[in-house]
């Protein structure tokens, strides 16, 4: 395994039909197991139609030729998949089922575009930030334009609610009415406790104690929605821990509850479910676009702890090879630290959380605790398809310090009067290395996942203002 | 008991970090680990497998008493003794958990105890190397208890043959289900490694007919819905469980998590189990102890009362 790892590592460009040849052959077996999934059409993304008709959406036949990611064995290549006790296995393929079901059911489509539409405030603009462009220009007066995707107008601040709310319709066509999930910094936790009082379910959020300390208004939030909030002691009391501790909780009640996993990450189908529920982001994007500029964005620019916003934006675009796809890490102290988030920079291939992704890790295969001042970046793993992208050489990625992304939270402030959280600042500080490079007029869209209000302590005892 | 006890503190530096007292091994296969071990003349005899151990406890119409303990903790030279005291205490196979940062399928009490191991520095070559010395004196066989990622990290072929150098049997890796077992069981069958999988409650009986028909060694049958961790009482689930598992196998079938006490092991014994398996009660005892050497002591006391339980 890891000698495979090694060498696909080392080139990027391999196709991705090389990975697998890691796999051994057990495939008729498992079809025999879940014949309910094996039977499903490939993976479709939910559609999020909104409004109006698309007018640039990619038909389906465009895409037809594409190998479907990802397989039904829940793998990107050779990354993801469900490594989790076997106590889960039927709920996952359950879940999934479910999941395939209601994409194509008319009226679940319905009721989530109603609810995106008229509760989270959808869609929401693709805003051309002039000023920060003026920033970018070079002494002749060219450089690139700069739209920033407005997720932080959303409902709750974020874009963590797109999943949220589908998952809780989806919980609800389950019949489960007990929610569980994780939060670090606490935004997917409100996210959840938001949809669980909008939908009437009972809801417990787990959350390390350290970062309950860190985030406390956050949790008074997720209290005042009605949540519980449960305090994780056990590991590092952080979100790794958080994540360990719903996954047991769901081991446990799983015939009662749904977990909703707030990540691109964790065991097949969340990768692609958590994804595909957050694709609407890039759809807008392309519609948006098409009306503002009639063609295509250039670069696409996100910030990448898990992975949520990034792969909502991206996935439209996979396809699109012309279409520049940039994640950015939290490269918190610096790389060469030890106290930072860059998983796919500086990490190595292993299985956290039910998927194999680039993981911090140490020689023993512990996994390591992160570091970063955004709480949303601080996470030991990423999602598989990150890391799949990452080794086919579609998307890059690259990482910014806590430095720069607290200078670059007070900049979009003043030059455009929109605080950005954190996270989001993260993929704002890349543009000051990544406009010098890019061609007169080239669309730079970044994704600004969600505001910075509930970012304003930690930055106040950093920022001299 | 008492020579047991003089032999493996003779045996076993007294240096309380574990880093120091073992070195780190190379990991090149080692050739003869049993040679150069100044107590093989003490081997009570050449171990067996784990199948072959079932099907000898069969033929006496015995039911397999199965320990488990995580490594460190409270230390490793505790761990080498206690595997030690479990052996001579008619232990027929252990389990032998590796510590690790984020175990998933762990409850509250093996999860204190792999923080506390890997705090005190416990690593997987040290562990190794306490193996190396003290397997050869057990006359059960050892099964490892470890998550994936360990594995993975180590490569799964050298992790095979690194372990079966130093005298392990079987293997248990509780975050990989029956799809993601391919390369495990390819490396493992080469290392002659018997990995056992487990089938739970929400295993349906088709993918549980595939799990038996998979798994090496004996099937691991977890009792209830949930992590480890000592429960109030056996869910009667296991009974029709176990019937289900008879019809669908001739393999041996153990039954583990939340198995506690002597009426437990009593009880599933009585509803046709091939095996028992006792975790978190042992890891508690050992844990929560005041000294090492008390922890020893309780632990022989309920080890005798456990197996006693057992035909």
């Amino acid at each position: 395994m890891a000698t495979a790892a090694n060498s696909v590592r080392g080139n990027p460009t391999v196709p991705r039909s090389s990975f697998h040849g890691v796999r051994m052959p057990l495939r008729l077996e498992k079809s025999r197991l879940s014949p309910s999934v094996m039977r499903s059409p490939p993976c479709r993304a939910v559609s999020c139609t909104l409004t109006r008709e698309p007018a640039a959406v990619k038909t389906e036949e465009s895409r037809a030729g594409a190998a479907p990611r990802p397989d039904t064995f829940g793998r990107f290549g050779r990354f993801g998949g469900k490594y989790v006790p076997e106590t889960l296995m039927h709920a996952l393929a359950e879940l999934e089922a479910a999941f395939r079901s209601l994409s194509q059911d008319g009226d679940f489509q319905k009721e989530l575009d109603g609810i995106l539409k008229d509760y989270v405030g959808r869609e929401n603009p693709l805003y051309f930030a002039e000023r920060l462009t003026e920033r970018y220009k070079r002494s002749n007066g060219e450089g690139p334009q700069i739209y920033l995707k407005r997720e932080d107008l959303n409902h709750t601040g974020a874009h963590k609610i797109n999943n949220a709310i589908a998952q809780a319709l989806l919980a609800k066509r389950l019949g489960k009415e007990r929610i569980i999930a994780e939060t670090g910094a606490g935004q997917h936790g409100v996210a959840t406790a938001t949809v669980c009082a909008r939908f009437g379910l009972q809801c417990i959020i787990y959350m390390g104690a350290q970062d309950m300390e860190r985030q406390a208004l956050n949790v008074f939030r997720m209290r005042l929605l009605g949540a519980e909030v449960r305090g994780v002691h056990s590991g590092t009391a952080t979100l790794k821990d958080a994540t360990s501790e719903a996954i047991r909780d769901w081991v446990t009640n799983v015939e009662s509850t749904h977990y909703i996993l707030g990540s691109v990450a964790g065991p097949h189908p969340y990768p692609m479910m958590v994804r595909d529920f957050h694709a609407v982001i890039g759809k807008e994007t392309r519609r948006q676009a098409m009306e503002k500029w009639g063609g295509k964005p250039d670069v696409l620019v996100a910030c990448v702890g898990g992975g949520s916003n990034a792969m909502g934006l991206f996935h439209e675009f996979v396809d699109d090879s012309d279409v520049r796809l940039i994640g950015v890490e939290a490269a918190g102290h610096g790389l060469d630290s030890g106290k930072h988030a860059a998983t796919l920079t500086k990490g190595e291939v292993g299985v956290l959380h039910g998927a194999m992704s680039y993981l911090l890790q140490d020689d023993d295969g512990q996994i390591i605790e992160p570091h970063s001042i955004s709480a949303g970046l601080d996470y030991p793993g990423v999602g598989p398809e990150h890391s799949f992208l990452k080794d086919i050489g579609r998307a890059e990625y690259y990482s910014v310090t806590d430095q720069e992304a607290l200078e670059a939270f007070k900049r979009l402030s003043q030059l455009e009067g929109i605080i950005p959280a954190l996270e989001t600042s993260h993929a704002l500080a890349y543009l000051e290395t990544l406009c010098p490079t890019l061609p007169d007029g080239a669309k730079v869209v970044v994704n600004c996942s969600g505001r910075g209000d509930k970012d304003v302590q930690t930055a106040a005892k950093y920022l001299q203002l | 008991m008492a020579a047991a006890f003089k032999v493996s503190v003779s045996l076993l530096p007294s240096s309380k970090s574990p880093r120091v007292s073992f070195p780190r091994p190379s990991f090149k296969p080692i050739s003869a680990p049993k040679s150069f071990s100044s107590m093989a003349s003490l081997r009570v005899a050449p171990t067996v497998g784990i199948s072959e151990t079932f099907s000898r406890l069969r033929e006496q119409g015995k039911v397999a008493f199965i320990p488990f303990l995580t490594a460190g903790d409270p230390d490793l030279s505790t761990t080498s003794q206690a595997l030690k005291v479990l052996d001579s205490c008619g232990s027929d196979l252990i389990e032998l958990g590796i510590p690790y940062s984020d175990p998933l399928a762990d409850g509250p009490v093996i999860q204190a105890a792999a923080t506390r191991a890997l705090a005190k520095g416990t690593n997987f070559d040290a562990v190794i190397s306490m193996l190396r010395e003290v397997a050869p004196q057990l006359s059960c066989p050892i099964a490892l208890f470890t998550y994936y990622n360990p594995i993975l990290k180590r490569g799964v072929e050298k992790f095979m043959s690194t372990i079966k150098n130093v005298g392990v049997h079987g293997l248990v890796v509780p975050d990989v289900p029956l799809e993601e077992t391919e390369i495990l069981r390819s490396e493992a069958v080469k290392h002659n490694i018997e990995l056992v999988l487990l089938t739970t409650p929400t295993t349906p009986t088709e993918r549980m007919k595939a799990i038996v028909e998979a798994s090496e060694g004996f099937v691991y049958l977890v009792s209830s819905v949930g992590v480890t961790g000592a429960r109030s009482s056996v869910s009667s689930r296991v009974q029709s469980l176990l019937q289900e598992l008879k019809e669908a196998t001739t393999k041996p079938v153990a039954v583990g998590f939340g198995i506690s006490k002597p009426e437990h092991v009593k009880q599933v014994a009585g509803w046709g189990a091939d095996g028992v398996i006792v975790g978190s009660a042992i890891v508690k005892l050992l844990g929560e102890a005041k000294t090492p050497e008390e922890g020893l002591k309780e632990l022989e006391a309920f080890t005798k009362s456990l197996k006693a339980a057992l035909p």
